[in-house]
């Protein structure tokens, strides 16, 4: 497969999530669609991966380029993790003292 | 000598110093001897250099680099030769006597303005000294700014008078416009020749094409103009007639307004390169001459007469510069200092007895109050009317000659001129001294000869013209001249005369007689009956100084003010405070709408930093043409 | 065509589509439930590219546990049900418009960008993407940020218990 094809799903994912980030006001939905981009660019990493592969076989049969950028999704996949537990406490928290998962109620950073 | 020559300014500079900053708690006496001294001291300095030129010739004493920028380099430099030491003397000598006159005269004053104006007669002193002692243009200018400075200062001496304080603006701006002449020619001189030395200048002056050696006469003829009261810009020397009698005589007749003569006569290398600009000023000078000779005529106030007067020698000696006698000029600024400081400072006496007044209608018969006044004016009023053997005669004589050499339609308008000179003069003697008192009884009562520290320098100025012209006795009348002889060094390009003795004889006649009859006519029409009403018809016009003083105010005062109107309430109301409060105004506008970005809503900014991405990649790529990417987009 | 393109883009409409209706379902559960979608799609793609441990994971960690989490969280709050008013139309227009600029201009930038034209990622060959492979990478060169994730994970369960904890 051309690697653009994989490039530009993986922008057009990216993007949907910023709309999303922008668009939506249920901050669950906002975290939803972080995660979508997180996964928009993992995607991409895994094609370049791919990508770097090929370039690299045609040399050398048993080459291992590429397999630093699957490690690499691999970890973002544990922060992930971690990040989601932790936003999620704050969401949670957040529900707790405002009753409201609505992004625009917080917005304390106007003061 | 050498090590002698920065002593002749320094004396007034100290003068001036102490004076001006001693004068509140120094007396008066000791003011007037510090002030007077100082000049004496000068005076006494120029008299040993002008004996030293006199037998060794003149020379240059190098001081520091004034200006040093890139090959351009003035020096802070003295040039003393016969011409510079000629009016040392004329300077340190009348000025001293007429300090000496200042010490009685403004004996009324308070010790703190007493002290004040002594300081500023210092300092005039110094700046006079400094124009003809510098060795370029740019040291001249800087004492030509110094006396135009204390000509303003002295003019508004009384500066509770509004009047006085208009006079000495007036006085002040019409130099400027001359100063920028002045300026711009030595700006010229420095661009062409990359110096403003004289006498490099001078030796390379042959360098210098037609058109820049005329562009820069004319410039410097400017400047003159205004120094020395020429047409168009003569009329602030009568208004300076405001400040005090002595610094009208000092100032405004024997020195300042002689130094545009100076600066040409100096300048003569150059003038006698430009035809055009020898006779332009030949046109204006003699114009002048007649112009304001008429005015006099009919003014009658002393020293407006006086002054007039004044800006009709000067016309003369331009006149004499424009026809190439530079010694006449030269030498007739010599006389003139004398006869008409002597003019003035008796002039003086009579307001001082008079107790300030000056309209000549209301004095007369003061021959038998004053009598020292009264024969040092007569002495005054026979020199500048050019009777011989008086200094006037011999010094107007050279002048008319040269210029009866060069056309002797110059010649017949001098003659006519002269004949005016003797006219308003002995009509102001006539009115003055002769017939019978016409001021109040409480005047007459205190009437008086004036104080003997005021009668001295009259004497003594009496005495100057009487001889005075006879340094300068031509040789056809068995003389050697010994005035051109002196000055051949500097004045080397003195236009040669050649007029059969006949004719000369036969002109010095013409002019003799003419003055005589015009005296004896003055006389006989004034002393008795006297021109005590309003002058009508054509001597209105005469009398109201042909009206151009209201012509200058209509065309250069009124249209300035409608500008600067127009610029106040128009351009500057509308254009500059609307465009600097509408600066304020936008920023106050935007900055209350951009505020409302400042929302606190999350989404609000990451809107922001995603279209801030796009900039970025819109920039980053395409090195700041974004035009090229939207045209690679479809 | 060939069943691994028909496969490609099928995935690949499935993963729009279902992003899409992330964005645009009013229930967040829905939402929820699209996003797994995506997350499946996701791992479709990693299986096709030969990256079959990381379409494990993905599906494991992903579609497994966080949005389980999400999941209970939403049921824990009882937000199944459209809380959102529509009354901020100028801020979805906004949006809207500024993330397809970004699209376009990103996608135009890949369209003229010279450095990929013509490179291929490789679908079905490829061994890099296997578990052995991987493990063994994992376990020599990233040893030591494989074990400190594990500080990581520890850290983020304490500052997810402090930050719920009801004080």
């Amino acid at each position: 497969m051309p690697i653009q094809y994989y490039i530009i799903l993986s922008l057009a994912l990216f993007c949907i999530g910023i709309v999303g980030v922008l668009v939506r006001r249920n901050v669950i939905i906002v975290f939803m669609c972080i995660e979508l981009m997180l996964n928009a660019v993992n995607l991409l990493l895994v094609a370049f991966s791919k990508m770097h592969h090929a370039i690299a076989v045609v040399n050398d049969k048993a080459s291992a380029a590429g397999t630093d950028a699957q490690l690499f999704v691999f970890f973002i996949m544990v922060v992930a993790a971690a990040e989601v537990s932790v936003g999620l406490a704050i969401i949670v928290m957040m529900y707790r003292n405002t009753h409201s998962v609505d992004v625009n109620f917080l917005n304390r950073l106007k003061n | 000598m050498n090590n002698l020559v920065y002593l002749v300014p320094l004396f007034p500079l100290i003068g001036f110093l102490i004076n001006g900053l001693g004068r509140k708690s120094l007396s008066k006496s000791l003011i007037g001897i510090i002030g007077s001294g100082a000049v004496l001291a000068s005076f006494v300095v120029s008299l040993v250099l002008f004996f030293d030129v006199k037998s060794h010739g003149g020379f240059v004493v190098d001081y520091f680099n004034f200006i040093n920028v890139d090959s351009l380099k003035i020096p802070f430099a003295f040039q003393i030769d016969a011409l510079s030491s000629l009016f040392l003397l004329i300077i340190t000598g009348v000025g001293f006597l007429i300090h000496v006159y200042s010490t009685a005269y403004m004996n009324d004053e308070e010790p703190q303005h007493f002290g004040r104006y002594f300081a500023y007669l210092n300092l005039f002193i110094f700046s006079m000294l400094l124009l003809v002692m510098g060795a370029n243009y740019v040291i001249m200018f800087i004492g030509w700014e110094g006396v135009g400075l204390c000509s303003y200062l002295l003019i508004g001496f009384w500066f509770k008078n509004d009047n006085f304080n208009y006079a000495a603006k007036k006085a002040f701006v019409m130099n400027r416009i001359g100063d920028l002449g002045f300026l711009l020619a030595v700006f010229w001189l420095i661009q062409k020749l990359g110096t403003a030395t004289y006498s490099d200048v001078f030796a390379h002056a042959s360098s210098l094409s037609s058109f820049d050696v005329t562009g820069i006469t004319i410039l410097l003829f400017v400047g003159a103009m205004g120094k020395s009261a020429q047409i168009p810009l003569y009329t602030w020397l009568p208004d300076a007639m405001a400040g005090p009698t002595p610094v009208s005589a000092l100032i405004h007749a024997a020195t300042m307004v002689t130094a545009g003569i100076y600066m040409i006569a100096r300048s003569n290398v150059l003038y006698s390169m430009s035809e055009v600009t020898m006779n332009l000023v030949a046109i204006i000078g003699l114009t002048t001459a007649l112009f304001s000779a008429t005015i006099a005529l009919k003014q009658n106030d002393i020293k407006k007469v006086l002054a007039y007067s004044t800006v009709s020698q000067l016309g003369y000696m331009f006149l004499g510069l424009g026809v190439g006698a530079y010694t006449g000029a030269v030498f007739h600024v010599m006389t003139h200092a004398f006869f008409k400081a002597l003019l003035f400072l008796a002039a003086g006496s009579v307001i001082h007895a008079m107790h300030h007044e000056q309209d000549i209608r209301k004095m007369g018969g003061l021959k038998k109050y004053l009598p020292i006044t009264h024969i040092t004016f007569l002495l005054g009023c026979i020199a500048i009317s050019g009777i011989p053997p008086f200094s006037g005669f011999f010094s107007k004589d050279e002048i008319l000659a040269a210029a009866f050499a060069k056309n002797p339609i110059y010649w017949g308008l001098g003659v006519a001129g002269a004949a005016m000179t003797a006219f308003y003069m002995f009509r102001l003697y006539a009115t003055t001294f002769l017939g019978t008192f016409r001021g109040t009884h409480d005047q007459e009562h205190h009437l008086h000869e004036s104080p003997s520290a005021m009668t001295i320098p009259l004497i003594v100025l009496a005495l100057l013209s009487v001889i005075g012209g006879f340094v300068g006795v031509p040789e056809i009348l068995g003389g050697h001249h010994e005035l051109r002889s002196f000055l051949s060094p500097v004045i080397t390009t003195e236009v040669e005369h050649h007029i059969e003795h006949s004719t000369e004889y036969l002109l010095m006649g013409i002019s003799v007689a003419v003055a005589a009859i015009a005296i004896i006519f003055a006389i006989n029409k004034f002393s008795k009956n006297p021109e005590l009403e309003e002058a009508t018809g054509f001597g209105k016009v005469l009398s109201n100084k042909w009206y151009v003083d209201e012509l200058y105010d209509t065309v250069f005062v009124k249209t300035t003010l409608a500008k600067g109107k127009f610029l106040k309430n128009i351009i500057e109301k509308n254009i500059i405070d609307g465009g600097v409060n509408g600066v304020g105004k936008l920023v106050n506008y935007s900055s209350r709408q951009l505020r409302l970005i400042q929302s606190g809503l999350v989404s609000g900014y990451i809107l922001f930093m995603v279209l801030a991405i796009i900039v970025v990649v819109l920039i980053w790529v395409n090195d700041g043409y974004i035009y090229k990417f939207f045209s690679t987009l479809f | 065509m060939s069943a691994t393109q028909i496969i490609f883009w099928f995935l690949s409409a499935l993963a729009l589509v279902s992003a899409l209706m992330v964005l645009f379902s009013k229930n967040p559960v829905h939402s929820v439930l699209w996003l797994i979608a995506v997350f499946f799609a996701i791992s479709g793609h990693y299986i096709l590219l030969n990256a079959q441990f990381l379409a494990i994971v993905n599906l494991i960690v992903y579609a497994g546990a966080i949005m389980v989490l999400f999941l209970f969280v939403i049921m824990l709050m009882n937000l199944n049900k459209d809380m959102e008013s529509q009354k901020n139309l100028w801020m979805k227009l906004a949006g809207t418009i500024s993330g397809g600029c970004l699209l376009m201009i990103l996608v135009s930038l890949v369209r003229q960008s010279p450095e990929i034209a013509g490179k291929i990622a490789e679908v079905k060959t490829g061994d890099i993407g296997l578990i052995g492979n991987l493990g063994k990478v994992l376990f020599n060169e990233y040893v030591v940020p494989f074990e400190i994730s594990s500080v990581l994970f520890l850290s983020a369960m304490i500052g997810a218990i402090v930050i719920g904890k009801k004080d």
